[in-house]
């Protein structure tokens, strides 16, 4: 048996609170808040506490999925994305960069929504980013 | 938030208005009830009566969307007795004068007409948050989700500087981010008008600096909305999306709508944990990681950036997102090859002068505030001592608009939306976490027992509630949280979307949809 604990921060709400995930075998089994968080100090919300309850999810997404006669179809990774690359590109060729728009991500991390803002900008050549900040 | 968290715990007045704090950010609400241990003065203002008016030391209950006009009137009598701060406005602030005109009208007595609180406790309201040493101001979408949310926001701006509750520990005006990392998402530029770090794409300079960071041609043409982006797909001028991690089939207002335009894509991807109503539409679906299986990011309503850390492999074939994204990037023809969310990092503290001095090094321990633009600099914890980002602070004359839909004789009921202690956004994670979805399985309806009454409805029964756009039926929960003639409902939930009733005009300038208020009529359902 291989125990951890990983500390890291809420997926939840804008607070921002920190925890430590406890991983078991390589799965995340219990959430323990963490004292030392200036957010949080040692306290969460019910949220926080259960928050490792959707990771092994048996719903989660495991495999790219592709439309194929109608139907989601699960491909390899190589399909998945040489398919979406290349009907991007031709719609960019045809119809202009700004036919094309993202919507990010205020789930996702700052890194990934830098990636995706600049493949939208310098890859795509669009401005066309937007997410779901209203909400 | 121009202030950060734990700061609140040291106002000597706090405002709370349209923000169900301790549902939706509950550990803001702790450093509440501290401040009100201290012997703070807590004013709430909301149309429901939130669980935080039960502590309140006065709760204003005005009428959906008159937010304008409350704080109009609040200002009205700040001005009237002499309390706002004369040499704050002379020194650090400019359009004082035309402000004051249109304030001047908004009498506590029409405002009491307009909003249904009485004067006397706007007079009240006036005097704690004007006279406390250290006021702050607290708010969440009741207040932004109006087609008035970005007079709103102003109003409330307006009503920091007149009684100079800002640039101070303690003080400020303090939006509560809906979602955890919205403040990261739009720090890193995930906005059609601006690069990271808000750098407009139509400043020639700034296009200038990135195109050769990125070494490519960029677009100086501000990019569309997601409403444009909706609109666009009906009209067949925007052919492709890719959506990560929203699903707009439960979020966005009139989901009929949506549903409509998504359909009209040529090429639909989405990326997301888990199949959402929304993914179910793509052409392709691209398996992202969870929070728990990835490094990076994320910042907080108080811009705290602090890091995320792998516990554990992603799930089947699912792959980090940044790590799709760059292969994505890279066979579409722009070559991008990170060797990890730390080299991303290095990347945007290059090009983001607030994110200047952050590196993954620093943020081990409490995380840094931004502006942190050095490696040198601690943090920032508050902003604008001294002096506004735009240099004076700008007053703005703004009149009280009603909301975009009015109720009628064949749609009598008020419906605002809004979320609940154990769900989180559309629930494709809450309610896929067995004790959380135990706590709240399904969605309901909050129905005043007066109108409950006039229906023939008991607790539990069900309703039709239908609106110019959409109808659902959905069980009833009868209590006076909410007013005669108005109701409310989550919006977590897919059975009974909320988001199929809602109008999706918006605001002109932020594009906010008007979530919490439509017009709907309701009848007992067999
Ligand atoms: S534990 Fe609760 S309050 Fe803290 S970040 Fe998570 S959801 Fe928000």
């Amino acid at each position: 048996m291989e125990y951890r604990t990983v500390l890291t921060t809420c997926t939840y709400c804008g607070c921002g609170c920190g925890f430590y995930l406890e991983v078991l075998d390589g799965r995340v089994v219990g959430t323990i808040p963490c004292k030392t968080n200036p957010v949080s100090e040692g306290k969460l919300c019910v949220k926080g506490w259960n928050v490792h309850e959707f990771i092994h999810s048996p719903k989660r997404l495991t495999q790219p999925l592709l439309r194929k006669d109608g139907a989601l179809t699960p491909v390899s990774w190589d399909e998945a994305l040489d398919f979406t690359a290349k009907r991007m590109r031709e719609i960019k060729e045809a119809n202009g960069s700004d036919s094309v728009a993202f919507l990010a991500s205020a789930k996702v991390t700052n890194e990934e929504n830098y990636l995706i803002q600049k493949f939208a900008r310098a890859a795509v050549g669009t401005n066309n980013v937007d997410h779901c900040a209203r909400l | 938030m121009t202030n950060s968290i734990v700061e609140l715990e040291n106002a000597d007045c706090i405002l709370v208005i349209g923000s169900n704090t301790t549902s939706s950010h509950p550990l803001v609400a702790t450093r509440i009830f501290r401040a009100k241990a201290r012997g703070a003065k807590i004013v709430v203002a909301d149309p429901r009566f939130v669980q935080l008016a039960n502590k309140a030391d006065l709760y204003m209950r005005h009428k959906l969307g008159t937010d304008v006009a409350l704080i109009n009137g609040m200002m009205n009598v700040i001005l009237s007795n002499g309390w706002h701060k004369q040499d704050f406005v002379d020194e650090r602030t400019e359009g004082f004068e035309e402000f004051r005109k249109v304030v001047e009208q908004y009498t506590p007595e029409r405002v009491s007409e307009i909003t249904g609180v009485s004067a006397e406790d706007i007079r009240t309201a006036a005097d704690w948050y004007a006279n406390a040493k250290a006021g702050s101001i607290v708010y969440c979408m009741g207040i932004t989700q109006h087609t008035t949310g970005v007079d709103n926001v102003k109003t409330l701006a307006n009503l920091s500087m007149l009684t100079g509750h800002i640039g101070r520990e303690s003080t400020g005006v303090n939006p509560l981010r809906g979602q955890n990392n919205v403040q990261g998402a739009c720090d890193m530029g995930g906005l059609p008008n601006v690069y990271p770090g808000y750098q407009p794409v139509n400043v020639a300079a700034n296009k200038e600096k990135f195109e050769k960071a990125w070494n490519a041609k960029l677009s100086d043409k501000v990019g569309l909305t997601i409403p444009g982006v909706l609109e666009g797909l009906s009209a067949g001028s925007v052919k492709a999306v890719v959506i990560v991690g929203e699903n707009p089939m439960v979020s966005d207002p009139d989901v009929h709508h949506v549903e409509k335009a998504l359909k009209n894509a040529e090429l639909l991807v989405v990326q997301d944990i888990f199949l959402t109503p929304t993914a179910e539409l793509a052409h392709v679906v691209l398996p992202g990681a969870s929070f728990a299986e990835k490094d990076g990011t994320f910042s907080n309503t108080e811009r705290r950036v602090q890091r995320v850390r792998k516990a554990v492999e992603p799930v089947g074939d699912a792959r980090e997102d940044w790590k799709i994204f760059q292969d994505l990037s890279t066979r579409f023809g722009y070559k991008m090859e990170y060797g990890s969310p730390a080299e991303i990092m290095a990347e945007i503290s290059s090009v983001t002068p607030s994110y200047g001095g952050i590196s993954f090094e620093r943020l081990e321990g409490d995380g840094l505030l931004w502006p942190c633009p050095s490696a040198e600099h601690p943090g920032t914890k508050f902003l604008h001592q001294g002096k506004f980002s735009r240099g004076r602070g700008l007053f703005h004359a703004i009149e009280y608009k009603p909301p975009a839909e009015q109720i009628d004789a064949e749609y009598p009921f008020w419906l605002s939306t809004g979320r609940i202690h154990v769900h989180y956004h559309t629930g494709t994670m809450t309610r896929n976490s067995p004790t959380l979805h135990k706590e709240m399985p399904e969605g309901f309806l909050e129905v005043n027992p007066v109108d409950a009454r006039a229906l023939g409805v008991k607790s539990g029964d069900a309703v039709r509630v239908a609106s110019r756009r959409g109808e659902v039926v959905i069980k009833v929960d009868i209590t006076a949280r909410v007013t005669q003639g108005t109701v409310f409902m989550p919006f977590h939930f897919v059975e009974t979307c909320a988001n199929l009733l809602t109008n999706p005009a918006n605001d002109p300038i932020a594009k906010i949809p008007e979530y919490k208020v439509c017009a709907v009529q309701l009848e007992k359902a067999l």
